[in-house]
């Protein structure tokens, strides 16, 4: 086990982080400020890629493909928002997680109509095949990097958008109390579906990523999004820092856990014990990392103040 | 009886499932024994989780994983060559009660959407174990050699597994009754209406919450080891998360909060199921916005419709 094997998976974990970081910014941010639990965000990460992959082929252009994507899945989580979701944010949790479970067999059978079930695997982009080498000896895939600085920059932006500007203001304001900004002449509506739409976009941005390293099929999203739930678990729901720190946390914690846990084990247990019982607690590392996380802090990591 | 509609619909609607052995037998399609036999398979689970989620307000989404635990404990022991249903059954019980125990008191010391997103990624966690497990079929799952063996009680024989199903789920009704109004069922119930004020005349409701969580997970685990024996087979995605979100749909559809409801949401769903999957091999398609229907405009459930004798829900 080599440092540059340990630094590369290190990326990978971070990769995936952003990855989780672009999901659950979203999700915690519906939650946060319209109080709406939303299983259908997985939804509209595997939109994202579908789409992706599809205007891809139109148009031979990976640029115009992630505009016209990102774009499309605005629309998409707009136009949900308005005819489905709306109703549902005087509900209570049970009503929100039936009626948006609900969504997803809608959406999963849609794409297995318009797609078929069998995965999709869409080409890396030519002008980002290949390696870049970031340390002698250390060469790393352009792609994976590439999805590293997006979704750094992408945190980056959301920071700057919320801590500093007056939709962001109005943000902050709407999680601690909504009733208030209301009050105060805000189009309380308006804010709803504008985050609700920028969430989408962001979940499209990482299905729309996921594309060239994963498999694009029916039923992607939900696969992430449980992992996503996870993240602002241990974040603490609400919270976009609280986000971000989860989601680099089980990012590393899932890639460097199936890389290395088998190798370890085998230095302290018999090999063929540890081949049986490596990938096995690899898999379900994450969630007893949420569940240690929770047993100190039933409130996660960073429970948003309000 | 004319002026206790509820108990007639339960009464009509028992009578009707142990009608159905012999109807199909007098129709030759033995089919549907094994339909509905599998549709009380899952009234047994939807009642475990109903006691939690209606009586307990505990949205619990990660059911399933009691199912698959107790699948799995029939499987892994008849696997290992111990086949009597008398080790496998109580060991099912248990083990999804053990599990139960240690995701109830992790998840019910959170509440809300913390508490249905930490049950539904335990759950999940489960799944994923199942996954890995290799000897045991790893993801294809594994068919059961035999099932369950009950000396004079052959389960191979589908009318005698049927009435065995029967019995249990009358049981199941008649204990659950018992358990929602008996001091402990209030003690929830109250929890689940207004904490504060339970908390205030003196009742902690984590303890009780506990208990009632592992009773169901225990319950629901003979509903697991039903359904592999039921199916003969088992595999990880009895636990996979729409199973969960399925089992929570019946419970809405029938009626949440009452007992018979989860039975009459997991007869009308499986036969929806049955029916659609027959018309269309994207039956999901309608099935999902039925669900928001539902949701949305029928909150009460079918059983919710019939009108409710007395002032006492159940």
């Amino acid at each position: 086990m080599s440092v540059l094997l340990v630094l590369e998976q290190g990326l990978n974990g971070l990769q995936f982080g952003v990855m989780l970081f672009l999901m659950a910014a979203g999700l915690t941010l519906v939650f946060g400020i319209m109080n709406l639990v939303n299983l259908a965000h997985g939804s509209l990460y595997m939109i994202g890629a579908y789409l992706a992959a599809t205007f891809f082929g139109w148009t031979g252009s990976f640029l115009l493909a992630v505009a016209l994507s990102l774009l499309a899945t605005l629309v998409v989580g707009i136009v949900v928002e308005l005819t489905a979701l709306r109703t549902l944010y005087e509900r209570d949790h049970l009503d929100q997680v039936l009626a948006t479970f609900g969504l997803i067999l809608f959406f999963n059978e849609l794409i297995a109509i318009l797609w078929g079930r069998a995965a999709l695997y869409i080409g890396v982009p030519p002008a980002l095949a290949g390696y870049i080498e970031l340390l002698p000896r250390l060469r790393y895939p352009t792609y994976r990097a590439a999805v590293i600085l997006v979704g750094l920059a992408v945190a980056l932006l959301l920071y700057v958008v919320v801590a500093r500007t007056r939709l962001g203001m109005l943000i902050r304001a709407g999680a601690s109390n909504r009733t208030m900004v209301g009050a105060l002449g805000v189009n309380i509506r308006l804010l709803y579906t504008v985050v609700f739409g920028a969430g989408a976009a962001l979940a499209g941005l990482a299905g729309l990523m996921a594309g060239p390293i994963y498999a694009v099929q029916p039923g992607m999203g939900e696969q992430i999004l449980i992992q996503v739930f996870v993240v602002i678990v241990i974040g603490g729901i609400g919270s976009i820092h609280g986000a971000l720190v989860g989601a680099i946390l089980v990012g590393m914690v899932d890639t460097l856990g199936r890389a290395f846990l088998r190798p370890v084990l085998s230095t302290v247990i018999t090999p063929t014990a540890a081949d049986a019982a490596g990938p096995a607690l690899a898999s379900i590392l994450i969630y007893v990392l949420m569940a240690a996380v929770l047993f100190f802090r039933p409130q996660g990591l960073f429970p948003p103040r309000g | 009886m004319g002026r206790r509609p509820r108990a007639v619909v339960v009464v009509a609607g028992l009578l009707l499932l142990a009608l159905v052995p012999p109807v199909a037998a007098a129709l030759a399609q033995p089919f549907y024994v094994d339909l509905f036999r599998r549709m009380m398979i899952f009234a047994i689970a939807a009642l475990s989780l109903d006691l939690i989620l209606g009586y307990g307000g505990m949205v619990s989404f990660g059911h399933a994983a009691y199912l698959g635990i107790g699948a799995y404990a029939v499987g892994i022991l008849g696997f290992h060559g111990i086949e009597s249903g008398l080790i496998q059954w109580p060991v099912a019980i248990l083990a999804s009660a053990l599990t139960a125990l240690v995701i109830g008191a992790i998840s019910i010391r959170t509440s809300g959407v913390y508490f249905i997103m930490i049950t539904l990624a335990f759950a999940q966690m489960l799944y994923y174990l199942g996954i890995s497990l290799e000897t045991y079929g790893g993801d294809n799952g594994m068919p059961l050699r035999t099932r369950s063996q009950f000396g004079p009680i052959d389960l191979r024989n589908p009318y005698a597994f049927y009435y065995l199903v029967l019995a249990l789920l009358v049981l199941f009704l008649l204990l659950g009754a018992r358990f929602v109004n008996a001091r402990f069922g209030m003690v929830i119930r109250a929890a689940k209406s207004n904490e504060p004020r339970a908390r205030a005349i003196g009742f902690s409701p984590y303890g009780y919450r506990l208990t009632a969580f592992v009773i169901a997970g225990g319950m629901c685990g003979l509903a697991g080891a039903l359904l592999a024996n039921q199916t003969e087979y088992l595999t990880p995605d009895f636990m996979h998360w729409t199973r969960s979100g399925e089992i929570m749909f019946m419970v809405i559809l029938g009626g949440i909060g009452t007992l018979f409801g989860p039975v009459i949401g997991a007869v009308v769903l499986l036969l929806l199921e049955d029916v659609l999957s027959a018309f269309t091999a994207h039956w999901q398609i309608i099935l999902g916005p039925f669900l928001v229907l539902v949701v949305l405009f029928a909150k009460r459930g079918l059983f919710g419709l019939v009108p409710d004798a007395g002032g006492r829900r159940g």
